[in-house]
């Protein structure tokens, strides 16, 4: 059993999470019968298993969507969805303060802040508790926003002070953060455990 | 675990969080604007960040002078403007330009040959500062020298208010060209490469072994068409700074958001074709074998 995996490539950090996803798949010994890779266009997305949507700027991403014809095809994508950081705005159902320059997908049933800590000064690194994890998770938090408000099927799974800042609906996750730049792939794990519906040892996701 | 996370525990400004913020404009045009009117036509127009400037590099050009740091009120008005992130440029090593820069918020510096130099000899001590820097560079020597300072981001330096895409075309050639000429080295070849090309053995060695530079690689300096962007992109660039080529054309936002397309669309020559359509004058360009020695920016800084 293998699965395959699209990173969105309009804008933003492609290339990490395409790598990330891959190892991963090594960890978990179906590197051979999957296929992780970027994709920019609606020609190859019912063939995929799962999108992630990565960082980057969700104005230009959102913009690009809509330039490329690619709105109606992601709101109708049926497999799983990982969103960090501008995926996780771009996929929320209401952004604040976004004016027309974010038109959000509407996937999750989230409202969401963009640049809830403030500029790139107040970046930050910090260990984070996670619903389901026995260990922190080092979560690194760029210009990331965060979630202020949540439908019934969504489950809040980390939190800070200023809010909710990772979610699961259904089989996606979503990340204020990005786990695809701090090496740790537990969430990664999850996630590919949650889509092939299959229980692994906990070893791959407990440190 | 809500009020566990206590504030002594949180980490800023460390090298993952710059060269992160890097990585999170790939794929993206940084466009170089003076007021507020002009970051909101590059945010709407996709812009993943603005470069704010008191004047664009054409017109330092013209005006002469001592070109220094922009009126930090002016970088204000912009930042108020937009929400995607803004940066603004120092004279190469003036280090307090630069805490000028960080107190007031700008997400990035961009230490910058196109301002006049504040200190021949040595750069800025970029790690001791929160926010990222990106520095330009003619050769993976120069490139290694300034991440090896703390640069989060390099990006060519070209030859910056020229609309002329030649020097942005050499020094990306040059810095891909030697990063390939390192792959299949022995260590030995390499360390002698790293004293060769007065750079840090441990960069170089990481260069070799990664296939490119350990951080960002975006193309500045004399872009000026949505073709010349999308070059660099087949290039090699990670995403290209566009300075006078936007609001020096006849038709900003077309031009701005014909650029967006390009590097979007760069292996893509029929959507190139379209983009390229009816977009008015691009800026006047000056070749660069007129210019005289002092007028040359890529030489300030090394």
């Amino acid at each position: 059993m293998g699965v395959r995996i699209g990173v969105l490539a309009l804008q933003g950090d492609v290339s990490e999470h395409v790598f990330a996803f891959r190892r991963a798949l090594e960890l978990l010994g179906l590197e051979n019968r999957s296929e992780v890779k970027a994709f920019r266009d609606n020609g190859s997305i019912c063939q995929l298993d799962a999108i992630a949507i990565p960082g980057g700027e969700s104005t230009t991403i959102c913009r690009l969507i809509d330039r490329r014809g690619m709105r109606e095809s992601l709101v109708s994508f049926d497999g799983a969805l990982f969103l960090t950081c501008a995926g996780l705005v771009i996929a929320a159902r209401e952004v604040e303060d976004a004016g027309e320059l974010v038109k959000p997908l509407g996937i999750m049933d989230i409202g969401v802040k963009r640049n809830a800590f403030g500029r790139q000064r107040e970046s930050f690194e910090a260990d984070l508790e996670i619903n389901g994890l026995a260990e922190p998770f080092h979560a690194i938090f760029i210009r990331a926003p965060v979630i202020i408000a949540s439908g019934k099927d969504v489950r809040p799974i980390a939190h800070v002070p200023e809010g909710i800042v990772g979610v699961e609906q259904g089989i996606h996750l979503a990340f204020a953060f990005h786990p695809e730049l701090s090496g740790d792939l537990r969430l990664h794990l999850r996630f590919l455990k949650g889509l092939m519906g299959i229980e692994w040892p906990s070893a791959f996701t407990d440190k | 675990m809500y009020n566990e996370m206590e504030l002594e525990k949180l980490r800023f400004g460390t090298e993952l969080l710059k060269r992160g913020f890097a990585s999170m404009q790939k794929g993206g045009v940084i466009m170089d604007v003076v007021n507020a009117e002009q970051a909101l036509i590059a945010e709407e127009a996709g812009a993943v960040a603005v470069m704010a400037l008191e004047r664009v590099p054409a017109d330092i050009r013209k005006a002469g002078g001592v070109a220094r740091m922009a009126d930090p009120a002016r970088v204000i008005e912009i930042m108020d403007a937009v929400s995607i992130p803004v940066m603004a440029k120092v004279r190469i090593g003036h280090f307090t330009e630069a805490q000028i820069l960080e107190t007031i918020g700008v997400d990035m510096i961009d230490e910058s040959e196109v301002l006049t130099p504040a200190d021949e000899q040595f750069h800025i001590d970029k790690k001791q500062f929160r926010i990222p820097f990106v520095c330009g560079a003619r050769d993976l020597g120069e490139a290694l020298r300034r991440i090896d300072e703390g640069a989060a981001m390099i990006r060519t330096k070209g030859e910056a208010g020229t609309g002329n895409v030649v020097e942005a075309v050499r020094h990306m050639r040059a810095i891909m060209g030697a990063i390939r000429s390192l792959q299949g080295m022995s260590d030995q070849e390499l360390f002698d490469r790293a004293r060769e090309i007065e750079a840090p053995a441990g960069l170089v060695i990481e260069c070799a072994r990664l296939g490119r530079l350990p951080v960002v690689n975006f193309s500045a300096g004399g872009i000026a068409t949505p073709a010349d962007a999308a070059m660099m992109m087949q290039l090699g660039a990670d995403g290209v700074f566009v300075g006078s080529g936007i609001f020096l054309s006849s038709n900003p936002e077309r031009m701005a958001a014909a650029i967006v397309e390009a590097v979007h669309n760069y292996d893509n020559p029929k959507v190139l074709a379209d983009v390229s359509q009816n977009l008015g004058e691009p800026m006047k360009g000056i070749d660069i074998h007129t210019l005289k020695e002092s007028e040359v920016l890529q030489f300030r800084g090394r």
